[in-house]
């Protein structure tokens, strides 16, 4: 609880992740509305709709999880860290935690938010969640977010460089997982094997709209089971980062 | 008590710290000296655990850094004041390092009192001058008033007047009875603020010894004569003392015969002296010549 407490007062005693909330908040929302805004009877809004610039926030808050660890090697407060707990594992578990605590709390405001201003600006659309495809496309954004912050910090803590994790991250988010689906034969093959089409299968199984028209991939599970694999990646690339930041040199 | 015990450390080919053993005793200031790139941090980041050692091991009051339960209490160390997140205030610096350990709040402004940084403790850290910034680091160090202290080139960079409160803080925390290691590349430094000396030349240990004992023995008296009579005068002091030239003006240099004797073997024999004036070597001089083989990086 002790440590906890140490990085959440870490974490709140600069900007930087306010920012990074605020702009994931800000951006994912008015995304939700500007759409919401020009749905039509062809293109009506609903509930998918409004949830479909949730990968926008999500990172956002990845770059957020990632600098929480890359600028603590920036300024060296990673060695000050270790020299009030030595127990390095413990340290980095604790800021994980606490990071995706807030990027879980993050996803959930996104999403009710993207849904709550879509309401709004058409009081008349089929807005209502009813169904628990829906109510996982909706409430599992937070969840989502709290993986993929994990994910983040893993990366944060074997790159520990602020410009390299995050280009990795966005590379890899923005373009590599959808432009490996390019390759012919193969590429889909792959691709329903990737970590956040599967996180995206999680949240649309059973959600499809004019935004994510089923684009034939053939998941290997289904939306728990593919929530279930994400989470294996994420919480497996975390534990090498954390042996790796064991066993190395501060 | 800081124990070290055949510490070595390799990066790649190159070997930072070679089998070095040494032990700093509590209640005294010791001077942990050698020239940029002897391998000073390299020892201090080890005996802290932030390094491991590729041999030996070093021990603080018996125990691996890693095994103590809350480090801040037994050991406070200042490795680089710049280990502070700029956008932090110095308050909330403080205030994390001293939850993680059980510290309490009161002791965070204490601290800041002590050093001096009440006043602007709200401000970010990014915007310290060297000298505050050293300050603040001094007062993590102190967050858990611990016995062992260990300060990095804490001088480094300071004016006089943040060099003479280093000092005189050292000083006061020694003579509470805490183990304090301070390292440095100034041996001018070290023989004002030190009391014992741990030398170091490429990760070697040079010598371990008092400081007063250290710079007798590196410093040696000589005595400069000049003389209208000098060849006279040289054949007189042949056999019991060394007699060189000084190259710039041509005076005599005399190792080993204090100047009284000097004077009266010249006026026995009717030697007219104009000038007799004993000279000691400089600290610089005698560390320059004792680090000069283990000196990493040569100007050309």
């Amino acid at each position: 609880m002790t440590l906890l407490a140490v990085e959440r007062i870490k974490l709140f005693s600069t900007r930087s992740p306010w920012w990074c909330m605020a702009l994931a908040m800000v951006i994912t929302i008015g995304m939700a509305a500007l759409i919401s805004a020009n749905t039509d009877d062809r293109f009506p809004l609903t509930v998918s709709v409004s949830q479909g610039f949730s990968n926008f926030g999500m990172v956002v808050i990845m770059v957020m999880a990632a600098l929480a660890v890359t600028t603590e090697y920036r300024f060296g407060t990673i060695r000050a860290t270790f020299l009030a707990v030595p127990g390095r594992v413990q340290a980095l578990l604790a800021k994980t935690a606490v990071v995706a605590l807030l990027a879980g709390v993050v996803g959930e405001a996104v999403a009710f938010g993207s849904w709550g201003i879509g309401t709004l600006i058409k009081p008349d659309a089929d807005m209502a969640i009813n169904s628990s495809a829906e109510w996982r496309n909706v409430a599992g954004t937070g969840l989502v977010f709290a993986l993929a912050a994990v994910l983040a910090v893993a990366v944060g803590v074997l790159v520990r460089q602020t410009a390299g994790a995050v280009a990795i991250l966005l590379v890899y988010t923005m373009l590599v997982e959808s432009l490996i689906g390019l390759i012919p034969t193969l590429g889909q093959k792959i691709q329903r094997w990737l970590p956040f089409q599967n996180s995206t299968n999680f949240q649309t199984a059973g959600n499809e709209s004019f935004m994510n028209e089923t684009g034939g991939l053939d998941y290997p599970f289904g939306p728990w089971g593919s929530l279930v694999y994400f989470a294996a990646i994420c919480v497996g690339l975390l534990v090498v980062a954390l042996v790796v930041a064991k066993r190395r040199d501060a | 008590m800081i124990e070290a015990a055949g510490l070595t450390k390799h990066y790649g080919t190159t070997v930072a710290v070679d089998d070095l053993s040494f032990t700093v005793e509590a209640g005294r200031v010791t001077g942990f000296l050698g020239p940029n790139g002897a391998g000073k941090s390299t020892t201090m980041r080890m005996i802290l655990g932030l390094d491991t050692p590729n041999k030996g091991r070093a021990l603080i009051d018996g125990k691996p850094y890693v095994e103590l339960k809350r480090p801040l209490g037994t050991v406070g160390a200042l490795l680089d004041a710049k280990w502070v997140h700029p956008n932090r205030s110095a308050r909330s610096h403080l205030r994390w390092l001293a939850k993680s350990n059980h510290i309490s709040y009161q002791r965070v402004d204490e601290v800041l009192e002590m050093v001096g940084l009440t006043a602007v403790a709200h401000r970010n850290a990014g915007g310290f001058s060297l000298g505050m910034a050293q300050r603040l680091g001094i007062a993590g160090a102190l967050l858990g008033d611990p016995s062992v202290l260990l300060f990095d080139e804490p001088v480094n960079g300071l004016d006089p007047e943040g060099i003479v409160w280093i000092r005189q803080f050292m000083h006061r925390l020694a003579g509470e009875g805490r183990t304090v290691l301070v390292s440095s590349h100034l041996l001018s430094e070290m023989a004002q603020t030190a009391q014992d000396l741990i030398v170091i030349g490429r990760g070697k240990l040079i010598a371990q010894t008092s400081t007063d004992q250290f710079i007798k023995d590196a410093t040696e008296d000589s005595v400069r004569v000049r003389s209208p009579h000098a060849d006279k005068l040289r054949e007189l002091l042949d056999g019991s003392a060394a007699v060189t030239d000084d190259a710039v003006d041509g005076a005599l240099v005399v190792h080993g015969m204090d100047p009284a004797s000097i004077g009266e073997l010249a006026a026995a024999n009717g030697v007219v002296l104009h000038e007799l004036s004993p000279t000691r070597g400089s600290l610089e001089e005698a560390f320059m010549q004792l680090t000069k083989e283990s000196v990493e990086y040569h100007g050309a």
